[in-house]
C-alpha cells in the first residue's frame, strides 16, 4: 500500500489569521474596553508591549441547548469505602461535583494574548487617532546612510583602496604581468653573462617582458572601486520626553488620568520614531522635583503652585544630563491653569529663553473635569500667559482637554509642524 | 533479529518511511487491519494549533469563533497549561495523520501505530461511520463550503453571513439524523447538486412571475392538524434540517449554509458516540505494534520503556477523589476493556464463561475484536463488555443524586455481586448521546394563524435546559424561523414545566 509522508512544516503559517482577526472585529468593543483598563494600569513605557488581555465572555459567547439540575447518575472510578445504600453529604463530597473547575472559569472571562501592534492599534482607537494620523506614527521619517557593496563610478573620495589593489593584482597575475623581481633578475643575468649570443637572448627576452609589463598598467581604470552607500530610513537614536505635571490639590485623578493618557500617547509616539526614548517626570507645587512614574502619577503633594519651579528643573536637567545636541527633546506639561499671579513673568521668560530653544515640540495640555464648561467662560492664568507668549511667536502646542477623545488635536499641530518644516526644508 | 528501526530519538523522513513500513507489516499481518491508505504529514506547533481551532480538519470556512478558539488555546499553550497533542488523525480516504515535529522518534512510532493503524481501522470498519460518514468525499466537501461561504461573503455581506452561521452552529448540536433510514451521506454528489441547484434556479429565473395575479389562497385550515405535521414532516428532531426545508423567509443561500453546518455535525456525529472504543481501539493497536516491534528487536529496550512511560500516561486513570479526576479517561477505559477482552477470548475464568459465553475461550482475540470494532458503538460495547472484574479493577460505584433528597447522595450500587449490572448499564448510559443531548424536537407550526414555531423539549430526570443558553440559542432559531418560537419542556407525564416564547430581531438590531 503506498505511504505518503508529507513535510508540512515549511507551509506559511498564519493559517488562522483570517479568523483571529475576525474575532478582534467582533470582540472589538470589549477589547478595547479590556486595552484601556491594562493601559490605565500600565506604566508609560510598557503602553507598547502587546500582552494578555481578559474579556467578559458574555458577547462572545456561543450558546448551546446545556441541561443543568435534575436527578444525576454517575459511576465514578475509586471506590474505598463505600457500600450500596450510603449516603453522602453534599458538601463533603465535593470533588465529584465541581470536576471540571478550569471550564467554569474559562466560560465567564475569556484571556488571550495580544501582540504589540494589535495592542497599539486598539490603544490609538481608543483615543480616537484618525488613520493617517495612525500611519505617520508607524512611520520612521529621518533618513540616515549605510554601506551597500562597491560600485565601478563614484566621486574620488569613495574609492576603495584596498578592493582596488586587490582586483588589480588578480588582473595582473591573471594576465602574467611580469613581476619587478623577475625583470632584476633578468638584468643582472645580462649584467653576469659573458656570452654574447645567450646575453642577446637574454636581452631579448628582457625586451618583451619590460613591453608587457608597459602594456599590463598596474593599476588599470578596471580596477578602481568605489564604496556605494544607501539611504536607509533610520530613526534618530534618542529621545528625552519630560512630564510636567503640576501635582498641587486642584489636581483631581480624572485630570492625572487625562494626563496620563496623553503622556502615554506621546510616548507611542516618540517610541516608534527613536530608538532611544528616556522620560523624566517632573512635578511641581509651589516647587519642583524629579520623581519617579509612581510617584509622579500617584504620591500625594500639596502647595501652591509655581510652574517655573518645573521649568527651572527642567532647565536644569538639560544642561546636566541632555545635551540637546544629542538629544531630541519633548517636553509635555500638563495642569489646571492655575498659576500664582506673580510667577507669569518668570514663566514666560524661562520658557521662551531656556527651554522653548532646545526643545522639538513643547505641549501644554489644560487638562479639565469631565464635561467641563465652567472651563469655558474665562481663560485660567496661565493659559492665558500661554496664550500670549503663542502669539509672539513662540512655537507651543496648547489644548484644553477634558475627555479622552480631545486628547488627539494636540498631535494634530505636532504633525503638521513636522510636515510644514519638511517642506520648508524641501525646495 | 530484525534490523533496529532508529536508534535515540533522532528521525528523519527515511525513518518514518520505515516506522510506516515496520508498523503496517505488523497490523495487516499480524493484527489483520483493514485501513484507509495512510498520508502522514509532519507539522509544527503552531499548526497543531491551527488544527485545534478548526475542529482538527486540514481546510474549513472562515468564522470568528475558530479565531476566539485559536486565541484560547494558544493562550493556554503559552502559559503552560495545555500540552498539544501528539497527532491528530482525519476521518477521510487517504486518512491523513498528523504528528507533531517535535515528537521523538519513539514518540512518532508511536503515533503512527496509534493514528495511521488503529483510528484508521476504526474509522474504515466501525457501522456508525460507514453509515454517516463519507471518508472519501469529505475534504472535497470541506473546500467546496470553504469556497461558498466565501463566495456568499462576496455576495451577501460578511455581516449577514457570520448571523446566519452563527445561528447555525447554535443548533449544530441539533443538527443531526440520529437515526438511519435515509440514504447515506455522499458528499460529492451533495456539491454537484448544490451546484445544479443554484444554475438551475438562475436559468428559470423569470421576474414575469412576479405580475402573474395569484389565485386565491387555498384555506389551509381545512387541513387536519395530522395531515399538516405529515406534510412538514413533523415531528422532527432536526432543527437545522427543519429549517432549510421549512423556514419560510431564508434566502437560498441560507439554507445551503445550514445544510453545510448540518452535513459538518454529522460528519462528526459518529466520533461523539465513540469515544471510548475509537480511543480504545487505537491504544490497544499501539500497544499490540509496538510490543511486536520491541519482540522483533527492532526497537531497543531504552526506546520501548521511553514508549512504556507515555502509554502509561495515557492510559492513567485517577480515582474520583483525585484533584485531577475529570470523569472516566475514555484512553484508560476503552484500552481496559479491550485488554479485557483478549483475556477472556483467551485465557477465561469461570465468571467470565458465565458472563460472556459467547466470546469466553474462544481463541481468536482478533477475529472477536475486530467484531466488536466493527459493530458496537460505546453505550453497547460498555452495556456488553465491561466485566465484573474490570468494575472490581477500576472499583467503579454508582451514585444517585436526587435534589429531593435530603440525606444527600446515595451510594446505588458498588462493584458488587448485586451491583455488577446496575454499575454496569448506568456507564453505558453516561455514555450514550441519546442521554447526554437534551432531546428537542419540532413537533407544530401554526401555519394558518401566526406562523409561530412550536418546539418540545422532553424532560428526563428533571434536568431542564440552562436558561440564559436556551434564551440566546433560541434567539437564533427565532431569527432564522423569522416568527416566534416556542419552546415547551414537557416531562414524561406531558406535564409542562416551562415555556420559551422568543420573537425574532429586526435585522438592524441584530447587526449591532
Amino acid at each position: 500500500m503506498p505511504i505518503h509522508i508529507i513535510d508540512r512544516r515549511l507551509n506559511p503559517g498564519g493559517k488562522s489569521l483570517e479568523n483571529r482577526q475576525r474575532f478582534l472585529r467582533r470582540a472589538k468593543s470589549l477589547v478595547q474596553g479590556a486595552v484601556k483598563k491594562t493601559s490605565q494600569e500600565r506604566d508609560i513605557k510598557d503602553v507598547l508591549e502587546g500582552g494578555e488581555v481578559t474579556i467578559p465572555l458574555d458577547g462572545m459567547h456561543e450558546p448551546r441547548f446545556r441541561r443543568e439540575g435534575g436527578t444525576r447518575d454517575m459511576v465514578l472510578p475509586g471506590n474505598k469505602k463505600f457500600i450500596e445504600g450510603d449516603y453522602l453529604q453534599r458538601s463533603g463530597q465535593g470533588s465529584a461535583k465541581d470536576s471540571g473547575p478550569g471550564e467554569g472559569d474559562s466560560e465567564d472571562a475569556f484571556r488571550f494574548v495580544l501582540s504589540r501592534d494589535e495592542f497599539v492599534d486598539l490603544f490609538l482607537d481608543d483615543l480616537e487617532l484618525p488613520d493617517l494620523a495612525k500611519r505617520k506614527i508607524a512611520q520612521t521619517e529621518s533618513e540616515g546612510i549605510q554601506r551597500a557593496g562597491y560600485t565601478m563610478t563614484g566621486s574620488p573620495a569613495n574609492i576603495s583602496v584596498s578592493r582596488t589593489v586587490k582586483l588589480a593584482l588578480a588582473r595582473r597575475i591573471a594576465l602574467k604581468r611580469p613581476r619587478k623581481d623577475e625583470i632584476e633578475e633578468l638584468e643582472a643575468a645580462i649584467e653576469a653573462c659573458t656570452d654574447e649570443d645567450e646575453r642577446a637572448a637574454l636581452v631579448a627576452r628582457l625586451e618583451t617582458l619590460k613591453a608587457k609589463s608597459k602594456r599590463i598598467p598596474f593599476i588599470d581604470p578596471l580596477d578602481i572601486r568605489y564604496r556605494r552607500f544607501e539611504t536607509v530610513p533610520k530613526p534618530v537614536a534618542q529621545a528625552v520626553m519630560f512630564c510636567l505635571m503640576d501635582v498641587s490639590g486642584s489636581m483631581s485623578e480624572h485630570m492625572k488620568d487625562l494626563a496620563k493618557r496623553f503622556y502615554m500617547l506621546l510616548y507611542v509616539f516618540l517610541k516608534r520614531r527613536y530608538k532611544h526614548v528616556e522620560i523624566v517626570f517632573i512635578r511641581h507645587t509651589d516647587r519642583a522635583e524629579e520623581v519617579d512614574e509612581q510617584t509622579f502619577f500617584y504620591g500625594p503633594a500639596s502647595g501652591g503652585t509655581l510652574v517655573s519651579s518645573a521649568l527651572q528643573a527642567m532647565h536644569e536637567i538639560v544642561r546636566e544630563r541632555f545635551n540637546p545636541s544629542d538629544w531630541n527633546i519633548y517636553a509635555a506639561q500638563a495642569s489646571d491653569g492655575d498659576n500664582s499671579y506673580s510667577d507669569g513673568e518668570l514663566t514666560g521668560l524661562l520658557l521662551t529663553e531656556k527651554i522653548l530653544p532646545v526643545c522639538q515640540f513643547f505641549a501644554y495640555l489644560e487638562v479639565g473635569e469631565a464635561g467641563g464648561s465652567a472651563f469655558d467662560l474665562s481663560d485660567s492664568s496661565l493659559w492665558s500667559l500661554y496664550e500670549r507668549l503663542r502669539n509672539s511667536g513662540a512655537p507651543l502646542s496648547m489644548r484644553k482637554v477634558s475627555e479622552r477623545s480631545e486628547i488627539f488635536p494636540v498631535f494634530h499641530d505636532l504633525f503638521q509642524r513636522r510636515d510644514t518644516a519638511q517642506e520648508k526644508a524641501a525646495p | 533479529m530484525k534490523e533496529r528501526l532508529f536508534e535515540g530519538a533522532d528521525w528523519d523522513f527515511h525513518t518514518l518511511q520505515r516506522i510506516t513500513d515496520a508498523c503496517e507489516e505488523v497490523a495487516l499481518k499480524d493484527l489483520g487491519l483493514d485501513v484507509y491508505p495512510n498520508q502522514i504529514e509532519v507539522i509544527t506547533a503552531e499548526q497543531m494549533l491551527d488544527a485545534y481551532s478548526s475542529v482538527g480538519m486540514p481546510l474549513f470556512y472562515k468564522h470568528w469563533s475558530f479565531g476566539k478558539h485559536f486565541a484560547f488555546h494558544e493562550a493556554s499553550y503559552r502559559k503552560g497549561l495545555m500540552g498539544l497533542a501528539y497527532e491528530i488523525v482525519i476521518n477521510s480516504s487517504p486518512c491523513i495523520s498528523y504528528l507533531m515535529e517535535e515528537n521523538t522518534a519513539t514518540m512518532q512510532t508511536l503515533v503512527i501505530a496509534h493514528a495511521a493503524f488503529g483510528h484508521n481501522h476504526f474509522f474504515k470498519n466501525n457501522y456508525l461511520f460507514k453509515q454517516w460518514t463519507d471518508a472519501d468525499g469529505i475534504l472535497d466537501y470541506l473546500d467546496f463550503a470553504k469556497n461558498y461561504v466565501m463566495q456568499c461573503e462576496e455576495r451577501y455581506g460578511r455581516i449577514e453571513v457570520e448571523r446566519t452561521l452563527d445561528a447555525a452552529h447554535a443548533l449544530m448540536s441539533h443538527g443531526i439524523d440520529r437515526y438511519p433510514g435515509k440514504k447515506k451521506l455522499d458528499l460529492r454528489a451533495e456539491e454537484k447538486r448544490a451546484g445544479r441547484r443554484r444554475q438551475h434556479e438562475e436559468e428559470v429565473f423569470n421576474d414575469l412571475w412576479r405580475t402573474v395575479p395569484k389565485g386565491a389562497a387555498k384555506s389551509r385550515s381545512t387541513l387536519s392538524i395530522e395531515r399538516r405535521r405529515k406534510l412538514l414532516g413533523l415531528p422532527q428532531e432536526n432543527l437545522l434540517y427543519f429549517l432549510e426545508k421549512s423556514a419560510p423567509r431564508l434566502a437560498p443561500w441560507q439554507r445551503e449554509l445550514l445544510r453545510i453546518v448540518r452535513h459538518i455535525a454529522q460528519y462528526f456525529y459518529p466520533q461523539s458516540q465513540t469515544k471510548v472504543m475509537n480511543e480504545g481501539t487505537a491504544t490497544y493497536v499501539h500497544y499490540r505494534i509496538m510490543t511486536k516491534l520491541h519482540e522483533q528487536g527492532r526497537i531497543s529496550d531504552g526506546n520501548f520503556l521511553e514508549f512504556l512511560g507515555s502509554h502509561t500516561n495515557v492510559v492513567f486513570q485517577p480515582e474520583f477523589d483525585d484533584p485531577r479526576f475529570s470523569g472516566f479517561n475514555p484512553y484508560a477505559l476503552g484500552f481496559a476493556v479491550m485488554q479485557d477482552i483478549e483475556r477472556i477470548v483467551t485465557n477465561p475464568e469461570n465468571e467470565d464463561r458465565e458472563w460472556f459465553p459467547d466470546i469466553a475461550g474462544k481463541g481468536d482475540v482478533m477475529g472477536v475484536l475486530r467484531d466488536v470494532w466493527a459493530n458496537y458503538r460505546d453505550e453497547s460495547f460498555i452495556g456488553q463488555f465491561l466485566s465484573p472484574k474490570l468494575m472490581r479493577h477500576f472499583r467503579m460505584f454508582h451514585l444517585h443524586d436526587d435534589p429531593e433528597e435530603r440525606a444527600g447522595i446515595r451510594v446505588d450500587a458498588i462493584h458488587d455481586e448485586r451491583g455488577f449490572r446496575r454499575v454496569r448499564r448506568e456507564l453505558a448510559r453516561q455514555h450514550d448521546v441519546g442521554f447526554i443531548d437534551a432531546n428537542i424536537e419540532v413537533v407544530d407550526v401554526d401555519l394558518s394563524g401566526d406562523r409561530r414555531l412550536i418546539l418540545h423539549h422532553h424532560v428526563i430526570k428533571g434536568s431542564q435546559l440552562n436558561e440564559t443558553d436556551a434564551k440566546r440559542v433560541l434567539q437564533h432559531l427565532a431569527d432564522l424561523w423569522t416568527y416566534d418560537v416556542a419552546l415547551i419542556e414537557v416531562d414524561a407525564n406531558d406535564k409542562v414545566l416551562r415555556e420559551y416564547v422568543v420573537s425574532p430581531r429586526p435585522i438592524a438590531a441584530a447587526v449591532a
